[in-house]
């Protein structure tokens, strides 16, 4: 392959691995806020925090690393529900800037927690063989991992497409989205729908959190590094819809990557000027509500 | 309007009031004084803390601007540090490049800069709110930032510029080893900064903030001009974040990137929070015992800082909504100087399903406790444990520590928050 | 004469639903018009088209003969359009007099004053009092408005759109959600109003209608179904089929 199709070809598939990460982490952030408005900025603690379970349960219990990441998100999305009930609903009324504090306030009681446990030290996971190392896919050769996220990444999103489209709980889901009080009225009961996203959210969030550790390493302050990536994500997408976080995900984890490679001097301007780019034009996003 | 003049006395006495507590409004109260004093008095009490004090005096004019945006105006942002870091790296260049080290003007230029950049981005970005507008102001400062990365041979990137000089103060006070004269630069600056802000709050350009806050839909309706009066105010708070930054360079003679921090956009709000917002002295009082309370913890373990201020965070909000300031208003029931919008005190009382509340925290507690009892035993080469040993005990203290802090802290939430309906609202 | 208001062939739909279809008004100086019909036919979008929180899709607005079709709200009102919602749009956490000062502030244009404080601009303080004494507010002067009894906040209501001296007032109707005990207040307020002022009131109760209006426009499915005087309206056999299974009064 020549030299710069090559190059160009790393690039699109790191950054496609990247974006599927931003996907499966932030599509919960979005999905919430766009269906009940409130802005949870703990959602980077729940990916972190599901980051630390994989640790501690491949590296402690033995277990394998498939079967860590199912049970951190299943745990994540568990306790997240107990968050919302007795924690979040109270400020469901409130100044979008009191739901941004507490929950900021919350990420920093976690990142301070986790690092008094874990340490600050960047945490690895040990891989199953079948994920090390390159995959041959014809033409090149990749990295397993990063086809693995991948093709991990495409299921989901068509699990996902295929919910929000094609169930009723999907349907629901839209329809409150789009006009809560409406839904409300047609006996939408949103309430329990939202606990529900906000649990799936929080669970792919830990997935994401446990994905990302082979890919960056894990400290507690991943919380709040990455938090303001999931932000402009869920905002240059636009709230509570799929396809667009898709979209932003893919356009941010491509040019990313892609900045980086050419002018690494640049860090995250070019990120930073889609944003701002995207949200001048086109103020609630990509597919976002009007 | 005949017929209201020939009413009783009565009437003429509530008009008369009326009148009287408009007039009186802006007036100097005597509490007001006492935050001057403060500082003065700390000038003396604590003379080797000075540079830190002028420190603190620059994070409270910061606080301030962001008090005009924020607090008046209701317009939530996160990048002011934007123009705190214009406004530093102004004077900066202007004394390396140009050679213009007189601080007085150098503060001035400053601000005019940092508001000229705040006129121009404001009048684009202010026609958003909520999400995109937050987005749209974190990445300004981001940009800025990474744009001056770019060009760190002119802005000496986050190693920043050492060793900048600037000429004495007014051709005769000199700087000296111990921050003093920084110390009475600094409260002098402040003290001009505030005169003009607390002359706008009370005008009535400083009341129509207030009404684009309660109800910009009801100012539309009246003939206000509301972006070109947000993009007014905007200016005006950058220009003052602008001259914070300067003070900071000119009293630090060094800049770094990291003046540009979202971190730094995050704290001052937080600080802002903690005092009250939409009061003249909020920014005093959240950014003094911000930093003090940073400057004792951080030593200690910066881990437990950063605990210490999300802790902070959720109780400010759970209990503290405006701030400390509203706090000391609530429990002593006095008035402080500055306020924006007025909110009577309110009553406490205790309902027997609160008993229900607190037992469903301290289950939450406790299993949060259990699940972070096992987190310390797992692993142990992962983590630190602490002085209980065996998996069971540990996890039993865990879990009854959690189910305690849950209670406890539920318990206190709603101490504070049952209120009796005065007109119906719980918070 | 000009009219104080014409609105001309005002359309307005959003996507394919139509909700304002082909309207024309007229409001002459000194106009008592009510605005009547069924509900969701589309009145208080109307009053949105003219006062400039909607954009019309096609047709025209008229204010003194000035064309204000592009004009944004504040402009509008600066020049003499006033309003009242539906529900009650206040500065809930100022006092009544400071509600009232601001309306005039922004009039006056000392509202872009930065320096010196609403405290020395007696003239104001004196006006607004006025205001509030025709209203029988005086007494509430202070009070927070969210503390007030949502009737006499309806007058604070009424007190604000008097306060921008107004060509031509669009009230929303100013009796909705006020206790019957309180509602002659309104009433009485809205009957005492300056004789100058062009006048357009939605309204659900007929006996408000009947007494206060000259002129009654209905509006059905967003196009004027029919325009008269009270006793044409009254007499009307098709008006009466259009309210059927309306409730008539106000409750």
């Amino acid at each position: 392959m020549p030299q710069f199709a090559n190059i160009a070809v790393s690039i699109l598939f790191d950054g496609l691995a990247y974006a599927m990460f931003l996907f499966i982490t932030a599509v919960g952030l979005s999905v919430t806020m766009g269906l009940m408005g409130f802005v949870n900025l703990a959602h980077g603690a729940f990916a972190m925090a599901g980051g630390f379970i994989v640790v501690s349960l491949t590296r402690s219990y033995g277990i394998d690393f498939i079967p860590s990441l199912i049970i951190a998100s299943v745990t994540i999305g568990l306790v997240s529900v107990r968050f919302e009930k007795r924690l979040y609903r109270r400020l469901y009324k409130s100044t979008d800037l009191e739901q941004v504090l507490l929950t900021i306030g919350l990420a920093f009681m976690a990142i301070a927690a986790f690092t008094y446990f874990y340490g600050p030290i960047p945490k690895s996971v040990p891989l199953p063989h079948w994920l090390e190392g390159d995959v041959n896919l014809g033409f090149r050769r990749f990295p397993t991992y990063r086809a693995f996220l991948i093709g991990l990444g495409t299921v989901l999103i068509a699990i996902l497409w295929f919910v929000f489209e094609k169930t009723n709980i999907g349907a629901k889901i839209r329809a409150a989205v789009d006009n809560r009080r409406m839904a409300e009225s047609v006996g939408i009961n949103v309430d329990r729908l939202f606990t529900l996203t906000f649990a799936v959210g929080s669970g792919l969030a830990a997935l994401g959190g446990g994905l990302a550790i082979q890919l960056f390493g894990l400290t507690p302050s991943f919380a709040v590094l990455y938090l303001v990536l999931f932000l402009i994500v869920v905002a240059v997408g636009g709230l509570g819809s799929l396809k667009g976080t898709l979209l932003a995900a893919l356009v941010i984890g491509i040019i990313d990557t892609g900045g980086k490679y050419a002018f690494p001097v640049a860090g995250n301007l070019f990120i930073y000027a889609i944003t701002a780019l995207v949200l001048l034009i086109k103020p609630t996003g990509f597919y976002g509500r009007e | 309007m005949s017929e209201a003049k020939s009413r009783s006395s009565a009437f003429i006495e509530a008009r008369d009031r009326a009148t009287d507590y408009l007039v009186r409004r802006h007036y100097l109260r005597w509490t007001e004084a006492l935050p001057w004093l403060v500082a003065v008095a700390c000038f003396f009490l604590f003379p080797n803390r000075m540079t830190f004090g002028s420190q603190v005096l620059i994070m409270i004019m910061f606080a301030l601007s962001l008090d005009l945006i924020l607090g008046y105006a209701g317009i939530v942002t996160l990048g002011h540090a934007a123009f705190f870091g214009i406004g530093a790296y102004t004077v900066a260049l202007a004394s390396l490049r140009l050679g213009w080290s007189e601080p007085i003007s150098g503060l001035a230029a400053a601000g005019v800069i940092a508001a000229c950049v705040g006129v121009v981005v404001g009048w684009f970005i202010l026609r958003y709110r909520g999400l995109t507008l937050l987005m749209l102001t974190i990445a300004f400062a981001a940009m800025l930032q990474e744009s001056g990365n770019l060009r760190s041979d002119l802005t000496g990137g986050y190693d920043g510029l050492p060793g900048l000089m600037f000429d004495p103060l007014l051709g005769t006070f000199q700087y000296d080893l111990y921050g003093h004269t920084n110390f009475w630069y600094a409260l002098a600056a402040l003290a001009v900064v505030f005169y003009f802000v607390r002359r706008l709050v009370y005008s009535p350009f400083g009341q129509t903030l207030t009404g684009i806050r309660e109800n910009v839909r009801r100012m539309h309706a009246i003939g206000s001009p509301v972006h070109l009066r947000l993009v007014t105010v905007y200016a005006i708070s950058a220009g003052i974040a602008g001259v914070a930054g300067a003070l900071f360079t000119q009293t630090n003679a060094y800049v770094t990137l990291t003046v540009f921090d979202f971190d730094s956009s995050a704290k001052v709000m937080v600080m802002l929070i903690l005092g009250g917002t939409g009061r003249l002295y909020g920014p005093f009082l959240g950014a003094a015992v911000y930093m003090v309370l940073e400057d004792y913890f951080s030593k200690m373990s910066p881990t437990f800082w950063q605990f210490g201020i999300g802790i902070l965070l959720v109780l400010t909000v759970l209990f503290a909504r405006r701030g400390l300031l509203g706090l000391a208003e609530d429990i002593g029931g006095m008035r402080w100087g500055g306020r924006a919008a007025d909110a009577a005190p309110r009553r406490l009382v205790w309902k027997p399903e609160h008993w229900k509340a607190l037992g469903a925290s301290a289950f939450d507690g406790g299993v949060l406790g259990f699940l972070v009892g096992f987190a310390v035993n797992m692993g142990h080469a992962e983590l630190m444990t602490a002085y209980v040993t065996g998996l069971p005990a540990q996890v039993a203290v865990f879990t009854l520590g959690g189910a305690a802090i849950g209670a406890g802290i539920n318990a206190f939430y709603l101490l504070l928050t049952s209120r009796s309906a005065v007109e119906g609202q719980a918070s | 004469m000009t009219a104080a208001l014409e609105v001309r062939s005002l359309n307005r739909s959003f996507g394919a639903l139509h909700v304002t279809r082909d309207v024309n008004l007229t409001l002459e100086r000194g106009a008592r018009r009510a605005l009547i019909g069924p509900n969701g036919a589309g009145k208080t979008t109307l009053i949105n088209l003219i006062t400039g929180v909607l954009k019309p899709s096609s047709g025209s607005i008229q204010l003194d003969g000035v064309d204000i079709t592009t004009m944004s709200q504040a402009e509008r009102a600066r020049r003499g359009l006033a309003r009242t919602f539906q529900i009650n749009q206040l500065f809930r956490g100022l006092t009544v007099l400071e509600n009232v000062c601001m309306v005039i502030a922004e009039r006056d244009g000392h509202a872009n004053n930065l320096w010196r404080p609403i405290g020395t601009r007696r003239v104001i303080l004196e006006e607004a009092l006025d205001h509030l004494d025709s209203l029988r507010l005086t007494e509430d002067a202070l009070r927070l408005v969210r503390e007030l009894p949502y009737g006499r906040q309806r007058l604070v209501e009424i007190a604000m759109a008097l306060a921008q001296r107004p060509r031509v007032l669009l009230l929303d109707e100013p009796a909705a959600g006020v206790p019957s005990s309180e509602s002659h207040l309104i009433l009485d307020a809205v009957a005492a109003l300056d004789p100058e002022i062009a006048v357009l009131i939605i309204e659900h109760d007929m006996d408000v209608v009947f007494r206060f209006a000259k002129a009654i426009t209905v509006l059905v499915h967003g196009a004027v179904f029919t325009q008269g005087t009270p006793e044409e309206i009254q007499r009307d056999e098709k008006v009466r089929e259009v309210y059927l299974g309306q409730e008539h009064h106000h409750g």
